[in-house]
């Protein structure tokens, strides 16, 4: 089986070989056969990629010692589910994941595909064709995940410990189909370059994909703040880390293309810009993965680092980046230029918003390289945290929070600003009695957070804003108002509910930072600790033998005055595989909020450290992210937008223009 | 407004944003990011007490102290000198004798290396970047 799987990659790599050169070729000299290859060809590619995952995927719930892979990261005595997932936590496997994903988006557009012209479908597969065969040969060459050992062992060395949770099933393959997932927009953006001809046709075709990329991102860095946040013991859900940093990056590229394709579709603005947009994201995923995989910077994602691998991360990436820049150097003029717009108006508004992102994306990426500039040019060594992007990154994104309510409300093509203010002051009103309210709560402890929690407030009475005015509520009989409520596209709900979902994430993280309390102290069986309007009083310690660990466990009696509220376990945790100590937080959630407990040393006196949160709010941060992902998958389920899905009544049509184009 | 105006005045505030942006970079740069200090490259840079600094090394054998409730205190070394470091709070798990750490603050006017925060990686076989090149370069470990 595990050869199978290493022939099916080498098979895969040649598929994708194929792919590139057959369609490329046929979509150049016009010929219908070739550029037909395409798409069986990307199917099965990503039916041999499959293949090849799954024989990884056996070799490790067989604990098959004898693939050097398995061995290295993988243990007998490990739970199923950690042993499956366990695949992708490490550099080999997580690397034959992104390239499953990558063939996975090939042949959906392949499949899905069949209504787009001719030649544009040949280029797109060809580029993502092109993309496969590098990331495989990479893989082949660099990181064969079924390389045998000549004499096997008899037990594995275990994963880390850290990876040995539920997180790693949701967060890499989320993260990757958002990362991965945006290479299908740079194929499209590739392939209008090769053709040199772009229409709105193009952007309805690259705006789901967008949305779809985005709301994986969206969920993968959503999920992986939050494993972060239980995971390691204290708390934080954001730690302007490189390889963060190189998730957020083309998440906000993203955020932007998906802003820019809208003023492409519905404007044929923006074009050059949006292709641009298309290139620079997908960069960006290619950089986060250089920068994780080649260990150029110091991070907490540690994989395992080989130079060679990075080397060769950075020539696909230099060819990837560099191809597609230069491709659009030579060809965007050809490019005709679209339609103009106002400053004023829902254009100008969104052209704005790309000013932000980008902006506040550069800073974000000048913040992550600066410490390998510095050390390249003068040898010292640098380290830039959370100052730099709170005095940078922060600043910049404010503005850009204050005017989102603005953006849906505006007209195309020329809106008027006073009118449209006027319409917002129910929500500002709202958002002013929120900020006051939140002044006086929190005893005046700061302007700023309460600012802050009135600025979430305006993005969300915004969003709420938003719907009713278009559903005229207020201003036409209930049942009209309803009516016309269920009448609305799809894509104004996922509008309102991802600008809602970003406010509710402003919250918590503003609550978070304003408000957490933070108590540490040596506690005896006994002992209560005051946290807040809270207490928490220790009653034991026991030792506790899990399935492939042992713990010793601190039983907390979490108090609100006399009346208890509930028991908070929290552990320290030894795994015996690798004797890999880990800290198992306590959490237990009232409302919103969170009570987090963490337990240290154990000092020579029978007693033990005991470090212990409040974080008002702190859910919110992530319920933010779900309803941002909510708000995609409405958009995504628009029927405007359902050209992507096959129609048989869409394709005469399509068809002809096929021909004629 | 002309429309010649109304061009200008968006070209403008669209370059004002961006020389703001590029400003406050710059400054940030210069003040928010820390250099990070081997033990032994402190005597011919002058630290002053007070800078913001990250300080890696080698926690030296038999060095740790454990003080009043989480506080403690311990040798930072890079075989060449040693750093004394007080720090206040609860260790990573993988804090260890003779593991690579590296910890984060500043000087006190007593000599003593007052850490906000110290860390030490997820992953046994892990040694911070940072010590781990300058471990090499001085010769001290290898891979």
């Amino acid at each position: 089986m595990v050869e199978t799987g290493h022939f099916a990659l080498v098979l895969a790599f040649v598929l994708a070989l194929v792919q590139f050169a057959v369609p490329l070729a046929g979509a150049r000299l016009r010929d219908e056969r070739m550029m037909a290859v395409a798409e069986p060809v990307a199917i099965t590619g990503f039916a041999l990629t499959a293949l090849s995952f799954a024989a990884l995927v056996m070799a490790y719930v067989q604990s098959d010692f004898s693939v050097l892979n398995v061995y290295e990261n993988s243990h007998s005595g490990k739970p199923l589910i950690f042993k499956i997932t366990g695949t992708w936590g490490n550099h080999e496997g997580s690397m034959l994941l992104w390239v499953l994903i990558l063939t996975f988006f090939g042949a959906l557009v392949a499949f899905f595909g069949r209504n787009l012209p001719a030649t544009l479908r040949a280029n797109v597969l060809a580029v993502q064709g092109l993309v496969g065969a590098a990331f495989l040969l990479f893989l082949l060459a660099t990181s064969n995940p079924f390389t045998r050992i000549p004499n096997p062992p008899l037990e594995g060395r275990d994963l880390n410990p850290i990876l040995q949770d539920i997180g790693l099933a949701v967060h890499p393959p989320l993260l990757y189909l958002g990362y991965v997932g945006f290479s299908i927009c740079f194929s499209f953006a590739a392939a209008a370059l090769i053709e040199g001809r772009i229409d709105a046709a193009w952007a309805r075709w690259v705006r789901p994909w967008t949305l779809a990329a985005w709301l994986f991102l969206t969920g993968g860095i959503a999920m992986g703040s939050y494993w972060a946040y239980y995971e390691l013991g204290w708390g934080g859900f954001w730690f302007w880390d490189p390889v963060e940093n190189a998730s957020f990056l083309p998440w906000l590229t993203g955020t932007a293309l998906l802003h820019s394709a809208i003023v492409m579709e519905k404007r044929s603005a923006l074009k050059i810009w949006t292709i641009l947009l298309s290139i620079l994201t997908f960069s960006m995923s290619l950089l986060g993965t250089f920068l994780v995989r080649s260990g150029v910077l110091t991070s907490v994602h540690a994989f395992a680092t080989d130079p060679t691998r990075g080397v060769f991360i950075l020539a696909i990436l230099v060819m990837f980046i560099g191809g597609s820049l230069a491709l659009f150097a030579w060809r965007a003029q050809a490019l005709t230029p679209g339609g103009l717009f106002q400053p004023v108006s829902r254009e100008g508004a969104l052209v704005l918003n790309n000013l932000f992102l980008t902006t506040a994306a550069a800073t974000v990426l000048i913040g992550t390289l600066y410490p390998l500039l510095v050390e390249a040019l003068t040898g010292d060594k640098i380290s830039v945290g959370a100052p730099f992007f709170n005095m940078t990154f922060v600043p910049l994104v404010l503005p850009l929070l204050a005017i989102v309510p603005f953006g849906p409300l505006l007209a195309w093509k020329r809106a008027d600003l006073a009118g449209v203010s006027q319409r917002l002051m129910a929500a500002f009103g709202g958002a002013l009695l929120v900020t006051a309210a939140a002044f006086v709560v929190s005893d005046a402890a700061s302007v700023f957070s309460a600012l802050g929690v009135g600025l979430a407030a305006w993005l969300v009475l915004g969003a709420a804003t938003d719907i009713a005015l278009k559903a005229g509520i207020g201003k036409v009989r209930a049942g009209i108002a309803l009516k016309r409520l269920a009448g609305l596209p799809l894509s104004a709900f996922g509008t309102a509910l991802a600008h809602a979902g970003l406010g509710l994430t402003v919250l918590g993280i503003v609550a978070v930072t304003s408000f957490q309390v933070e108590r540490f102290e040596t506690m005896r069986p006994g002992d209560t600790l005051d946290i807040g309007a809270y207490s928490l009083r220790f009653e034991a310690l026991r030792p506790f033998q899990g399935p492939n660990y042992t713990e010793d466990r601190g039983h907390f009696t979490w108090l609100d005055g006399d009346r208890e509220l509930g028991e908070i376990v929290s552990a320290k945790r030894v795994y015996t595989a690798r004797q890999f100590p880990t800290t198992e937080a306590g959490i237990a959630t009232r409302g919103l909020s969170q009570m987090y407990v963490s337990l240290g040393d154990a000092d020579s006196e029978g007693g033990i450290v005991v470090r212990a949160w409040w974080w008002p709010l702190v859910t919110l941060i992530w319920i933010g992210g779900l309803v941002m992902m909510a708000g995609g998958a409405v958009s995504l389920f628009d029927r405007r937008l359902r050209v992507g899905a096959p129609s048989r009544r869409a394709r005469p049509p399509k068809a002809a223009e096929a021909a004629a184009g | 407004m002309t429309r010649k105006q109304k061009r200008l005045s968006v070209i403008f505030g669209g370059l004002a944003f961006l020389g703001i942006a590029t400003g406050l970079t710059f400054v940030a740069l210069g003040q928010k990011t820390s250099y990070f200090y081997m033990p032994g490259d402190l005597e011919e840079s002058a630290v002053a007490p007070g800078q913001r600094i990250r300080l890696g090394g080698l926690v030296e054998k038999g060095t740790v102290e454990r003080g009043q409730g989480t506080r403690v205190a311990f040798g930072v070394t890079d075989t060449q000198a040693t750093v004394r470091v007080a720090y206040d709070g609860i260790l990573p798990d993988l804090f260890r004798e003779e593991q690579g750490v590296v910890t984060e603050g500043a000087f006190g006017p007593d000599g003593v290396f007052l850490a906000d925060s110290v860390l030490a990686k997820h992953d046994e076989t892990y040694m911070p970047k940072e010590v781990a090149d300058s471990l090499k370069e001085k010769g001290v470990w290898q891979e």
